[in-house]
């Protein structure tokens, strides 16, 4: 039995060993440095660009600018086509629209001659006004994106004239009638921060002519087949000469969901014929790739008296920066990912638009909305209760989803599109939640405790959902190979980031075909040798290509049976994943396999499965924590941290459970420390890890983290997702229990000492 | 500058200029082990042992390693593979880019500590930045691994 045990990632050992496995420890030994230039300027037009002392130095191979690369206007976003976000950028433009925006690239033989010809490059710009304040942007004077012929795939609200990358509205029930009804109507401002990714592998990318001269790109990305897809599209070449490799990746979490550096070191192979590799510095990961979108979130709730929640109306400012990449998607998420935990309202309204900014784009990010949203969502119920003089979990209770239970939700909000109805078939919501309340010892502590005279602690909580990919949208597949001696290849294009998909998947298959872990052997992610996969994003790995696999292996089921049928000229042989039974006759598979091949019937057996989700079952999760606030000095530290989470089956409970506490971390970040800083001139001021705080070992208390499990039908083995759910608790939790321990509400993230001493001296 | 470094028991003698960075070096010279995450000493992703005390390579000069002894986890694989069977049973390495540099620290903090207590060893790792685990489960596997050699 595969399924449900916690082996180790089949990767593992090699990568604590170090072997190299990165794209940086790939790229050919030869491959020439490719570095960027950089704009220095928020927004900015080049009006020339003098690159003849750069080239005339011998080690230098090729300068590009926007004068010889291919001109096309596209999104960086790796998502599904037609992208849901809007086409406004080019591989290198005349105007830059952020300090760090891409300006020449140069490629040579060693770094420091690539450094020297950087700084002989002389750019001119004219210098333009640059919006900073997302709350400004829209309908501002100074236009973003104002020459340049932005578009869209389908109606997005994308409007350049606006500085609009992306709107989005949608109503259900009424809401003024609904809200006039209501006893209590309560209507609160909160903000939330850009956020950087932090992996620890810089975005890398290598490019080389393999010998039969097909443009070959190692890259760290979650999504090599849009990698693909877009750069053939945008050098206009052909599909079928580039392939792209995923080898192991140093983390994502969204990051890599994009095109970063591939098109620099593709143009540069072109271009010199010669192996080529970009590997970003820390600083041009801070200032120049992604960072979650920031977000002012006004959210008004209509209830009664008795606690009876009747509207939910949600308006949200989103700042997508420089580009609109995954603009609309992430604000819709905000919404369709958390709106549906209170499904017995009378009325929903959800709007929102997306402002261009001459700041960092924002990207992809775990959590994706779901963590603004939530936030917001979070903090609001406990104002409400606060308000109504209930108690916050009895408010939630009576309010929320449960199993067997649906939201309109669903039906009216895809991501991007339209959504899907569903009815929730697997919730254990009411139990996750009882159980964090037991194991942090709620009753006692709720809603404080004084330990002296300037220190106090509180317990706050929040609950979420998330989804399990993208209905209709994502899909993956997978191949299964029997080879002679009776083991498997697993091809898969799903993209493992580190997560353990890898492991996971092939677990599945072994569960399917009924054969031991160690009888698959994995390979992933590479466009030419593996099958398509939309890639890892949305939590859709374990959901949507697990059951690829699933169906792979039932198909490879078949084939073995039809074979020993055929080959014992029976029609009812046993395979019982060891053994070939048929009558009284009994072969093993190892036996059989090799028979197979080398002597009898000589035929390949290979089994493929592809799936396509219907659905999207959200995955739930109730965070708990206890927080210590020291009065004198805004000082927050959060003492323990629960969750408890119903992610359906846990395929691989040791990784399940990993993947929540990393993701509870980066959460707990995002709540006290983490936050991009620009100046006010537009640049990011902590752009390395000296300034830019991710918690460490030492900040944080203990975290327990429990399942509650329940079947999802619609997954593989009843599982969902559980890669972004872990993160969207805690601003809410650790924001509410400071309310309880200090009476201080903080609708602003990060919590900073600052601004909690702030707070309490205003009181 | 000339310069020999003595990496894990192997000679090598090469000319380096002044300003080269250890980091470098090392990759060059095939420890692809050796991984690169800030520049600035505040990752702990490079970690190597220099004459047995762990530095991050990322800030430091190759000519001041001159002569020095140089330990990667190359070097160390046997000693590291133990750990690691902790680590791995608990499926903390997920993107696995933190665990070279994670593996140098406890190999240089077994060395200078011979019984650590937890304690010890989170107030050792400190410096060692891991962005996919959330701590909890390596210090879990840790625990178990000192709970069978601290006896
Ligand atoms: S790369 Fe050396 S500490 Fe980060
Ligand atoms: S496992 Fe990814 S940073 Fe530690």
């Amino acid at each position: 039995m595969s399924i449900k045990t916690s082996i180790p990632k089949v990767d593992g050992m090699g990568l604590v060993l170090g072997k190299p496995a990165y794209t940086d420890d790939l790229a050919p030994r030869d491959a020439l440095i490719v570095k960027v230039l950089r704009s220095p300027h928020a927004h900015a037009k080049i009006t020339s660009i003098d690159v003849s002392s750069a080239l005339a130095i011998p080690e230098i191979k090729c300068v590009l600018t926007h004068e010889n690369v291919p001109d096309h206007v596209f999104s960086r976003a790796g998502q599904g086509f037609p992208e849901p976000s809007p086409y406004d950028a080019r591989i290198l433009n005349k105007t830059v629209r952020y300090i760090g925006d891409a300006v020449a690239v140069i490629a040579g033989a060693t770094e420091k001659v690539v450094d020297l010809a950087m700084s002989k490059i002389k750019v001119s710009y004219e210098v333009l006004p640059a919006i900073i304040d997302f709350e400004e942007a829209m309908d501002h004077k100074v236009l973003i994106h104002a020459n340049d012929e932005t578009s869209s795939m389908f109606p997005i609200g994308h409007d350049a004239k606006r500085n609009l990358a992306a709107q989005y509205e949608m109503k259900i029930g009424d809401m003024g009638q609904t809200l006039d009804s209501c006893d209590v109507v309560i209507k609160e401002r909160y903000f939330t921060q850009a956020q950087a990714h932090a992996m620890t592998e810089p975005h890398s990318a290598v490019a080389y002519y393999d010998f039969q001269d097909r443009l070959t790109i190692i890259s760290a990305t979650q999504t090599p087949f849009h990698v693909r897809r877009i750069l053939a599209k945008n050098l206009n070449i052909p599909l079928s000469t580039i392939r792209v490799i995923k080898p192991r990746i140093g983390g994502g979490y969204g990051g890599k969901q994009a095109i970063h550096g591939e098109f620099f070191v593709a143009l540069v192979t072109q271009m010199t014929k010669r192996p080529a590799k970009l590997i970003y510095t820390r600083k041009e990961v801070f200032t120049a790739s992604y960072t979650r979108h920031q977000m002012r979130i006004d959210i008004t709730l209509g209830a009664m008296n008795d606690g009876t929640l009747k509207a939910i109306d949600v308006d949200i400012l989103s700042n997508t920066g420089a580009y609109g990449e995954h603009a609309l998607t992430v604000l819709m998420v905000a919404g369709s990912k958390t709106l549906p935990l209170y499904n017995h309202v009378d009325a929903v309204g959800f709007r929102g638009d997306v402002v261009y900014t001459n700041l960092t784009p924002a990207g992809a990010f775990r959590g994706y909305g779901a963590i603004q949203g939530n936030f917001a969502l979070e903090s609001i119920m406990d104002e409400l209760a606060d308000k109504l003089k209930l108690d916050p979990i009895e408010l939630r209770r009576k309010n929320m989803i449960h199993e067997g239970e649906t939201s309109k939700i669903f039906e009216v909000m895809g991501e991007g599109t339209e959504g899907t109805a569903m009815t929730v078939e697997s919730c254990k919501l009411e139990e996750c939640l009882d159980s964090v309340l037991t194991t942090l010892d709620w009753q006692k502590k709720y809603p404080r405790t004084q330990v002296d005279e300037h220190t106090v602690r509180g317990v706050g909580l929040a609950l979420a959902m998330q989804g399990s990919g993208i209905p209709y949208i994502d899909m993956a597949s997978a191949i299964l190979k029997l080879n002679d001696d009776g083991f498997f290849n697993l091809l898969i294009g799903a993209t493992d980031l580190g997560t353990g998909s890898d492991t996971i998947l092939s677990q599945i298959a072994a569960e399917t075909l009924g054969v031991p872990d160690d009888k698959i052997i994995v390979y992933s992610s590479d466009t030419d040798l593996t099958p398509f996969d939309t890639g890892a994003y949305a939590s859709s790995t374990t959901y949507i290509s697990g059951h690829s696999v699933r169906i792979a292996a039932e198909r490879m089921r078949e084939a073995i049976v039809e074979k020993a049928n055929r080959f014992f000229k029976v029609t009812d042989a046993q395979f019982d994943g060891e053994n070939i039974t048929a009558a009284d006759t009994v072969i093993s598979l190892k036996e059989f396999a090799t028979t197979l091949y080398y002597s009898q019937q000589q035929e390949q057996l290979v089994a493929h499965g592809s799936y396509v989700g219907t659905k999207s079952p959200p995955p739930y999760m109730v965070g708990a924590c206890e927080v210590e606030v020291d009065k004198r000095t805004g000082r927050i530290k959060v003492l323990e941290y629960h969750g408890a989470v119903d992610c359906g089956t846990p395929i691989n409970p040791n990784l399940a459970r990993i993947q929540v506490e990393g993701a509870l971390l980066q959460g707990i970040g995002m709540t006290l420390y983490e936050e991009v800083n620009y100046l006010e001139n537009g640049s990011v001021f902590n752009n390395s890890f000296m300034r830019y705080k991710v918690p460490t070992r030492m900040d944080v208390g203990p975290m327990h983290v429990s399942f509650e499990e329940s079947y999802e039908p619609s997954g593989p083995y009843g599982a969902k997702s559980v890669g972004e759910i872990g993160i969207d608790t805690p601003p809410a939790a650790i924001a509410n229990a400071i309310f309880n321990a200090t009476g201080v509400r903080i609708r602003s993230l990060p919590i900073t000492s600052e601004s909690l001493w702030n707070a309490l001296n205003q009181k | 500058m000339e310069v020999t470094l003595i990496i894990n028991g192997d000679r090598f003698s090469f000319s380096a200029t002044p300003d080269e960075i250890l980091l470098d070096t090392l990759r060059k010279l095939g420890y692809k082990s050796v991984k690169r995450g800030c520049d600035s000493t505040s990752c702990g992703v490079c970690q190597i042992l220099v004459d047995g005390k762990l530095v991050p390579s990322c800030g430091f000069l190759t000519v001041r390693a001159n002569h020095k002894l140089i330990t990667t986890i190359e070097g160390v694989q046997e000693q590291v593979r133990e750990i690691a069977n902790y680590i791995t049973a608990e499926g903390v390495e997920q993107c696995g880019f933190c665990s070279p540099g994670h593996m140098m620290s406890l190999i240089a903090l077994f060395k200078e500590i011979e019984h650590p207590t937890m304690e010890q060893v989170k107030h050792y790792l400190a410096g060692n930045m891991c962005r996919c685990s959330g701590y909890e489960g390596q210090h879990r596997a840790l625990a178990n691994y000192l709970e069978v050699n601290n006896r």
